[in-house]
């Protein structure tokens, strides 16, 4: 048969086939792949998400005595719900400072604690020492320790807890 | 281009083989209830592809085998689709392998030679029921549990062995979680496993003994 400008038959079943092999084929890809990936976009657009928690009524705190207060965040992650408590030591420099920082060191997160009498916090795994304000005075930890945001509305205090 | 890849492939797999000896058979004059197998092979093929994508996240365990279908339905993207297919895949499959063995006893299909192909297609009409009953309990939830509890007492009552089969279905005396991981195992890797190979044996007499035409009145 001689070669005509034309698509033959052949030709034509051919683009067709693979035409509607190459839908078929995405239409079956696109969940599949979203239903395997789906955690980790969550995970993305979830992932710094931050809420405001109230810690009491901002005279309930003693000017320039670091004081703890403890609360416990649920998380929910596929079909585990995980309960973790938090400490965050809530500083009132002055009338109008207050610094909230979270308890947990920043060498390897131990648990530091407010002693009075050294007038520092101090971290029982590897001796850690931190001043008031939270500067590192001595031990391994590579920086400062971490702080919340705080404010105070109406006379509550809040802190800006991210998730994560 | 594509034809030197496969011209490379062919020479070495002799690839034309395969889709002349599968595809390229002798079929007698036949209707669309002969489809019945193929359409049994491609749900088996459905159910395979969309469990492997549900035990991404199943859990088979008392504590979270709910929780983790739960997420399936609503945290993950088309797990909805994914269950749904199988689900519903499940039913469709025992209703087409039935539908198939009618057609095959109807039309005496199972006759000298096919013998064989009858009794693989015995054992894959009871290991698709099997799958049907081990996947029945994995939702974990109250339809599951009870279905289940009321099957193994079912096989209790066979005479003698009766409360040894109950004990050993339940792996104890009551469902536990030692129930949801054995049916889970059966489920997803004991029976699976029977059915491929027996899919391929099934197969093989097909395509070796080709397939038994429409009987007429001297037969
Ligand atoms: C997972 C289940 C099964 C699959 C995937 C399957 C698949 C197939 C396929 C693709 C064929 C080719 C002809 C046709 O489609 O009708 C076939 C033929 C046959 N099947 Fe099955 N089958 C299954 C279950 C059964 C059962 C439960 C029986 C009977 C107890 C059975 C008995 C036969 C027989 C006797 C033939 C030969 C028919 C002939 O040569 O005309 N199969 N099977
Ligand atoms: S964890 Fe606090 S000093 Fe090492």
């Amino acid at each position: 048969m001689a070669k005509s400008p034309h698509l033959s038959r052949n030709e034509f079943v051919k683009i067709v086939v693979g035409a509607v092999g190459t839908l078929i084929g995405s239409v079956i890809a696109f969940p599949a792949v979203g239903y395997i990936v789906s955690p980790a976009l969550a995970a993305l657009r979830g992932g710094g998400k931050d809420t405001w928690i109230p810690v009491g009524p901002l005279e309930n705190y003693p000017l320039g005595v670091p004081t703890l207060f403890s609360f416990t965040r649920t998380k929910i992650n596929g079909w585990e719900k995980t309960t973790n408590s938090y400490g965050v030591y809530i500083y009132r420099k002055n009338e109008t400072e207050t610094v909230a920082f979270s308890n947990i060191c920043t060498h390897l997160s131990c648990r530091v604690n407010w002693n009075e009498e050294r007038q520092q916090y101090l971290c029982p795994c590897h001796n850690a020492q931190f001043t008031v304000d939270g500067l590192v005075a001595g031990g391994p930890p590579p920086r400062p320790m971490d702080q919340y945001l705080t404010k105070v509305e109406d006379g509550t205090l809040f802190i800006n807890f991210v998730e994560g | 281009m594509a034809s030197k890849v496969y011209d490379w492939l062919e020479e070495r797999l002799g690839l034309s083989a395969i889709y002349s000896v599968t595809l390229d058979r002798k079929v007698p004059k036949v209707n669309w209830w002969f489809t019945l197998g193929s359409a049994s092979l491609f749900l088996f093929i459905i159910q395979g592809v969309t469990g492997v994508f549900l035990a991404v996240y199943y859990v088979p365990s008392p504590d979270h085998a709910y929780d983790s279908i739960q997420y399936i339905m609503n945290g993950v993207a088309f797990g909805w689709l994914i269950r749904g297919i199988h689900h519903w895949g499940a039913s469709l499959m025992v209703i087409f392998v039935f539908a198939h063995m009618l057609r095959t006893f109807f039309f005496g299909a199972y006759k000298f030679p096919r013998e064989l192909t009858w009794i693989t297609g015995v054992v894959l009409l009871l290991a698709t029921l099997g799958m049907g009953f081990t996947g029945y309990l994995l939702p974990w939830n109250q339809r599951a549990y009870w279905a289940t509890t009321v099957g193994t007492e079912i096989a209790g009552t066979v005479p003698l062995i009766g409360p040894f089969i109950t004990a050993a279905l339940r792996g104890g005396t009551d469902l536990s979680g030692v129930t949801l991981a054995r049916f889970f195992a059966v489920h997803i890797w004991f029976l699976p496993a029977v059915i491929l190979g027996m899919i391929g044996a099934h197969i093989y007499m097909i395509i070796r003994l080709g397939i038994a035409g429409i009987p007429d009145k001297d037969d």
